[in-house]
């Protein structure tokens, strides 16, 4: 049963068709991976699901509810996650009080002055800091941290008001190869044990094969293919895209981590902010 | 550039005073003085060699009750806050007698409404404001200088006699300028019923447009024209005038513009046949100016000012009211101040006892330019007490009983 | 219609100067980023240099070149300025190179004191420009004529460099993105330095071509920056058309805002840059800023740290000696202490939207001189006793943050600063201005503390519990959610949307606590000092507390303490020489170069070496 319906979703700048008609389902516990070339569009499909970005059409229903139009803050209430592709946390702040200060916002309390904030759900805080591996780093400043923990206690934090839908934008963009096998498994062991749907994009394609449960792939605003890694994997026209061939697209990829080309896609994604 | 060696002496004489104040304490009348030294020096450099020569006289002459006087100088950076605290330093850390000086209303307007809250002796040395005596007068507040009230007044006499009916005015937007419109206003319409002021201009202070005031000035067709704009906008004023030709056939009556302060920096185009309050200092032959300008040229290597001549004169009254109170206790100087006379270089003066303002007068003339500066002809010194309000109406302006 | 015309054109003459200046402003910050608060005083230079020349060039050529001899020379200065102060703190964030501009304002204004001597010097007239020209029955200086030449020849010749010459397009081109002229293998640091030469050159010709409608004062720096600040932030920053245009409305503006509403000059002009701001947020010509365009925020600061014990015994040894300094201090050492303490807290409040906000205020006078003047009016006018206004101050500062913050946190950057300083120069230019209820530059007098808290020692006490009390208040609110989610926002706006936080309802809500805390500084200086004027609400009360922040330290909670202590002690130290404010000046550049972690930062440095190094092992990730 899905919980997550996108229905013709379409944005165009400038005359130019970003995202045309997407639509796409998603279900409680599964894994869905958006992959596509520079420039297809994955970016702004986030945006818009996340109320960054207002879609010229179409809609996005979380159990019903429409997300379009509300505001990323609103979106978030309604139980959406999410992790940036450049990891966004407070340097100033301890990987704890990272997450602290999501369960305050969760629980409605920024606005209160007492108790201090570090002082604040502690427990709650403690077992989501286990839960990704970060609770020995927990009174580290989040500035000091590696690249790869950035991203473990990014997942932390969105999860800490137990969303049902995680989006999750190039997850493991600019880390070592190894660590992107741990991240996504932990991200798959987290989601099969709390049953939440997550969409995220990725260009490893080794990390979207091992862990994907199903694959959409968008060429130029447009679905190419939606289905099981096997089927997008045997798919004639998806190869073609992904230079004309080859049984993976795995090669490519190494010399060209996340941070690459596209990023300015994201850069732009993170000025509409 | 000898200017540049006064401010230099004038430092190290100020950085003695504030480290020999030890050393001194014992035998020394300690004074305070505060100005903004920084904010106007053109204006508050002459003030200060006058109150210093002022002091070196005095005590040449064996000083003030066997004491000698000592100044103590501070900057107060044209902030009224600031002149408040460096108030208190100089009675409680320095331990002055009472204090003198600043020329900005606002910094004068600040240090009376302390010297009353505190029961200090404050001596408004240069600051206009009419309500430093009057609206916001106090027992322990007294001012020298001839006010905005006394010097516009002295004009609209001048203004009165002359058959122009239609008056423009133009003024700094600010408390000094609107005071010396409104006692000119008074004062004219009180003699002349029939005129009617046409037009009044209140540029920014010092941020005139000079081309645009007078252009409206023009528009409203005028028979004269009550300046009282100062400074560089002055300056801008008088060429953008000449030029666009608005002091043609007309009467301009310009207050304070006869000082040197104002009518120096304009050399050659000092305007002409302006009819002024100023100081003539040049021309003055009462002997006892002329020793004033003689001795001041002598210690300075420079002329006097008319702040040079309100310093001097400061310090003299302070000398005179000490010597007649016999004692430095606040209490004892300021029933001193209260009606003390004295001989100035400008004649006798009297701090009247109603309002704590002094009878020094000013001196109105009509410029033009000599030698390539700008000179007071024609002048007459009008004495101070001819132009201050009657009893009755200074009991009515002076909420203060004392 | 004659009549108009002259007007007109007057306008357009008086635009000259002030679109020389505006322009030079414009392209320094378009490429360098830096907001140079001293290029008035690089207008004021020009003046006073062109006047020198023009007395020793004789006629017609020699008067242009003064003006062009006057130009190179201020360029040459810039270019010391720029090598000197500006170029070791590129990297810093900006409010450091704003300070540092500051010193450069202190140090020009003494030494051209120094040079020039203190009298006010009247410009010579323009050989052969000396005359007026007839249109119709009204006359029109010559040299007005030549000065509305003049600034459409640098308009000409500017949009020429910048659009037909290499260096002018690589200049553009740095303008948008800096690193990419890096890539095309310009040497960065020549061209902000070319950059900072025309900039400041343009500024020296405007001073001096304006020397035949005016002099040379030394009022001028500070008497063009309002108006120029005004004019770049309403063309747009960085945009060369945009200045002209905006130099144009402003002058025209006061031509006729003359003639209409005299008494209301100096307001116009910061009322239409506010309404400009408010619906074209980046000026009529700017392009809105991108992420990460206004300087570097510096390293990122060390997480908040509970108090330490030894921390709680030092704060309550300090309160105690604070408490106890009646029984052996003078009265003047507690007067002192007041002033010391209303600066903390002033500086504290800044903080808290700055240092923990992100958001760097120019115009915190607005809410300092706004509770003074509400306490002043509610005494003068309601004869409100001092217990009832010292409520009231707070509340009425923090209502003007709540107006003022409304429109200047949607802003952020150079844009938020300038927003603010404009609403600071509106309130201030209402003081001034409404001369009948706040009695113009005559402020409110009398305005003394009730009986019992009249003595200085029992006022004194007052100012120790309130403004301690206000400290300490600002102090736990970086403590609590609330705080956290301020610096949250600062740290990463991204992130705390991401988490439900409303970034501007914080930022908002931080603006208006920032503002009671700074009224109720602005309420206890007022009785304290007796009376209130404009004074203190002008932009140089701001920049006492952008100074005091920056001198103690962006990043420490502590630094405004530390730098409000040294600030106001330095100051009252420094004020009895002479040529205190060239010493001031330096001492700010030399502490912006030298330390620019502020004073806390060199206790904290000074710890870390003398101690063992437990701060270490931080590093490694790094």
């Amino acid at each position: 049963m899905s919980f997550l319906e996108v229905r013709g979703l379409t944005k165009s700048f400038g005359g130019v068709n970003a995202v045309n008609a997407v639509s796409l389902d998603l279900k409680e516990g599964e894994l869905l991976a958006l992959i596509g070339p520079n420039g297809a569009g994955k970016t702004t499909c986030f945006n818009m699901l996340y109320g960054q970005l207002k879609p010229d059409e179409g809609s996005v229903k979380l159990n019903g509810r429409e997300l379009i139009g509300q505001t990323p803050r609103k979106i978030w209430r309604m139980g959406v996650g999410r992790t940036f592709q450049i990891t966004a946390t407070y340097a100033s702040m301890t990987v704890m009080e990272n997450v602290q200060m999501a369960l305050i916002s969760h629980h409605r309390g920024i606005f209160s002055v007492w108790p201090p904030a570090s002082r604040r759900h502690r427990p709650e805080a403690h077992a989501l800091l286990e839960l990704v591996g970060m609770e020995s780093q927990a009174e580290r400043a989040a500035s000091v941290l590696a690249y790869g923990d950035l991203k473990r206690l990014e997942l932390a934090i969105a999860l800490a008001h137990s969303p049902r839908l995680l989006l999750m934008d190039e997850p493991t963009a600019g880390m070592a190869p190894k660590e992107r096998v741990g991240l996504m498994q932990l991200t798959a062991d987290i989601v099969k044990e709390r049953k939440i749907g997550v969409l995220f994009t990725e260009h490893d394609m080794d990390v979207v094969f091992a862990h994907a449960h199903r694959v959409l792939v968008l060429n130029r605003g447009e679905i190419l293919a939606d289905g099981s890694v096997d089927e997008v994997r045997a798919n004639p026209r998806v190869q073609e895209v992904y230079l004309g061939g080859g049984s993976t697209f795995g090669e490519q990829e190494d010399a060209d981590t996340g941070q690459s080309a596209d990023g300015s896609v994201d850069k732009e994604g993170l000025a509409n902010a | 550039m000898y200017r540049k060696l006064v401010g230099l002496t004038a430092a190290a004489a100020m950085a003695a005073n504030v480290m020999g104040t030890a050393a001194f304490a014992a035998d020394t009348i300690k004074i305070g003085d505060i100005n903004s030294y920084k904010r106007l020096p053109g204006h508050t450099i002459p003030y200060k060699n006058g109150a210093v020569l002022a002091i070196e006289t005095i005590n040449a002459a064996g000083g003030v009750m066997g004491k000698q006087l000592e100044l103590v100088s501070r900057d107060d950076q044209g902030k009224p806050g600031e002149a408040i605290k460096i108030a208190e330093e100089l009675f409680t850390s320095d331990e002055v007698v009472m204090i003198s000086g600043s020329l900005f209303s606002h910094v004068g307007l600040a240090l009376a409404s302390y010297a009353g809250q505190k029961k200090r002796l404050y001596l408004a040395a240069e600051p206009l404001a009419d309500a430093l005596v009057w609206g916001k007068g106090n027992r322990y507040t007294f001012r020298l200088r001839p006010s905005t009230h006394m010097q516009a007044s002295m004009l609209a006499e001048i203004a009165a006699e002359n058959p122009a009916k239609r008056w423009a005015t133009i003024a700094p937007n600010y408390a000094y300028g609107k005071d010396a419109v409104a006692a000119f206003k008074k004062a004219l319409m009180a003699k002349r019923p029939d005129v009617e002021f046409v037009t009044e201009q209140w540029p920014g202070l010092f941020k005139i447009d000079a081309g645009a005031e007078i252009q409206a000035l023009e528009a409203s067709k005028p028979d004269a024209v009550y300046n009282v704009t100062f400074g560089g906008d002055l300056a801008k004023f008088v060429r953008e005038g000449e030029l666009r030709g608005l002091f043609k056939d007309r009467l301009i009556l310009g207050l304070l513009t006869g000082e040197p302060e104002y009518l120096d920096p304009l050399k050659d185009e000092a305007p002409e046949g302006w009819v002024v309050t100023g100081y003539p200092w040049y021309d003055i032959a009462e002997p006892a100016h002329k020793a004033f300008v003689a001795d001041y040229q002598k210690r300075w290597d420079d002329y006097p000012r008319i702040g040079s001549l309100v310093g001097y004169n400061t310090m003299l009254s302070i000398a005179a009211a000490i010597e007649k109170a016999g004692s430095t206790e606040t209490e004892a100087l300021v029933d001193a101040m209260k009606g003390l006379t004295l001989d100035t270089p400008s004649g006798e003066i009297t701090y009247r006892a109603i309002d704590h303002q002094s009878t020094m007068g000013a001196w109105v003339g009509t410029t033009t330019v000599k030698d390539g500066k700008g000179k007071m002809i024609d002048w007459a010194y009008k004495k101070g007490a001819n132009y201050l309000p009657s009893d009755a109406e200074v009991k009515k302006l002076r909420p203060a009983t004392d | 219609m004659d009549f108009f015309v002259v007007q007109i054109l007057t306008g357009l003459s008086n635009a000259a100067a002030l679109f020389l200046v505006a322009s030079g402003l414009s392209i320094i910050f378009g490429v360098t980023r830096v907001v140079n608060f001293s290029h008035g005083s690089f207008y004021m230079l020009g003046a006073f240099i062109g006047y020198s020349l023009m007395t020793v060039l004789p006629g017609f050529i020699g008067f242009w070149a003064s003006i062009l001899l006057a130009g190179v020379a201020v360029g040459v200065i810039g270019l010391i300025v720029e090598m000197g102060v500006l170029r070791p703190i590129y990297k810093s964030p900006e409010l450091f190179q704003l300070v540092a501009t500051f010193g450069v304002i202190l140090v020009i204004q003494d030494l051209t004191l120094l040079i020039w001597g203190p009298d006010d010097l009247i410009g010579k007239r323009s050989p052969g420009f000396e005359g007026v020209v007839k249109i119709g029955d009204q006359l029109l200086p010559s040299y007005d004529l030549v000065l509305i030449f003049l600034s459409f020849l640098v308009l000409g010749g500017l949009w020429f460099l910048f659009n037909k010459t290499r260096v002018g397009i690589l200049v553009r081109a740095a303008t948008q993105d800096r690193e990419m002229v890096g890539a095309l293998g310009v040497n960065q640091s020549w061209l902000f330095s070319g950059v900072f030469f025309l900039g400041s050159a343009l500024a020296g010709i405007g001073g001096a071509a304006q020397l035949p409608k005016g002099g040379a004062d030394l009022l001028m720096d500070f008497n063009i920056l309002a108006p120029v600040f005004v004019v770049v932030v309403i063309g747009g920053m960085g945009s060369i058309p945009g200045a002209f245009v905006a130099a144009l409305i402003i002058s025209e503006l006061n031509v006729f805002g003359v003639q209409l509403l005299p008494q209301s000059t100096l307001v116009l002009m910061f009322v239409v840059m506010a309404v400009v701001l408010i619906f074209r947020p980046w000026g009529l010509f700017g392009r809105p800023e991108t992420l990460g365009s206004h300087g570097s925020q510096g390293p990122p600061e060390a997480p908040l740290r509970a108090f330490s014990g030894r921390l709680w015994l030092a704060l309550a040894a300090a309160a105690i000696a604070l408490t106890a300094v009646p029984l052996f201090g003078g009265t003047f050492l507690q007067v002192l202490l007041a002033d010391v303490i209303i600066a903390c807290l002033f500086a504290t409040s800044l903080h808290f939207i700055l240092g923990l906000g992100g958001l760097v205020s120019f115009g915190h006078a607005a809410t300092f001189g706004g509770g003074a003047y509400a306490a002043a009016l509610l005494v003068q006018y309601a004869e409100a006793p001092m217990e009832m206004a010292m409520l009231f101050a707070p509340l009425a500062a923090g209502l003007l943050a709540l107006v003022i913050g409304w429109f200047c946190v949607r802003l952020s950057g150079v844009y938020f600063a300038m927003l603010t300083l404009a609403f600071a120069q509106v309130v201030w230019s209402v003081a001034f201005q409404w001369g009948d209820v706040t009695g113009g530059d005559d402020g409110i007098l009398g305005i003394w503390p009730s009986a019992w808290a009249s003595g200085t020692t029992a006022y004194y006490y007052l100012v120790l519990t309130l403004g301690l009390g206000g400290i300490a208040t600002l102090l736990f609110m970086a403590y609590t959610p609330f705080g956290y989610a301020l610096r949250g926002g600062r740290d990463s706006a991204l992130r705390s949307e991401a988490i439900g936080i409303n970034v501007r309802l914080v930022q908002w809500s931080a603006f208006i606590f920032a503002g009671f805390m700074s009224g109720l500084a602005g309420a206890l200086f007022v009785f304290a000092k007796g009376s209130i004027f404009p004074t203190e609400l002008e932009i140089a009360r701001s920049f006492d507390a952008l100074i005091i922040v920056f001198l103690g330290g962006v990043q420490s909670l502590f630094g405004p303490l530390a730098g409000g202590v040294v600030f106001t002690l330095l100051q009252d130290w420094l004020s009895r020489f002479e040529y205190w404010r060239l010493f001031l000046g330096l001492m700010i550049i030399g502490i912006v170069i030298l330390l620019p972690n502020g004073l806390v930062g060199v206790g904290q440095w000074v710890r870390n070496r003398l101690g063992a190094a437990p701060g270490k092992p931080e590093e490694e990730a790094a």
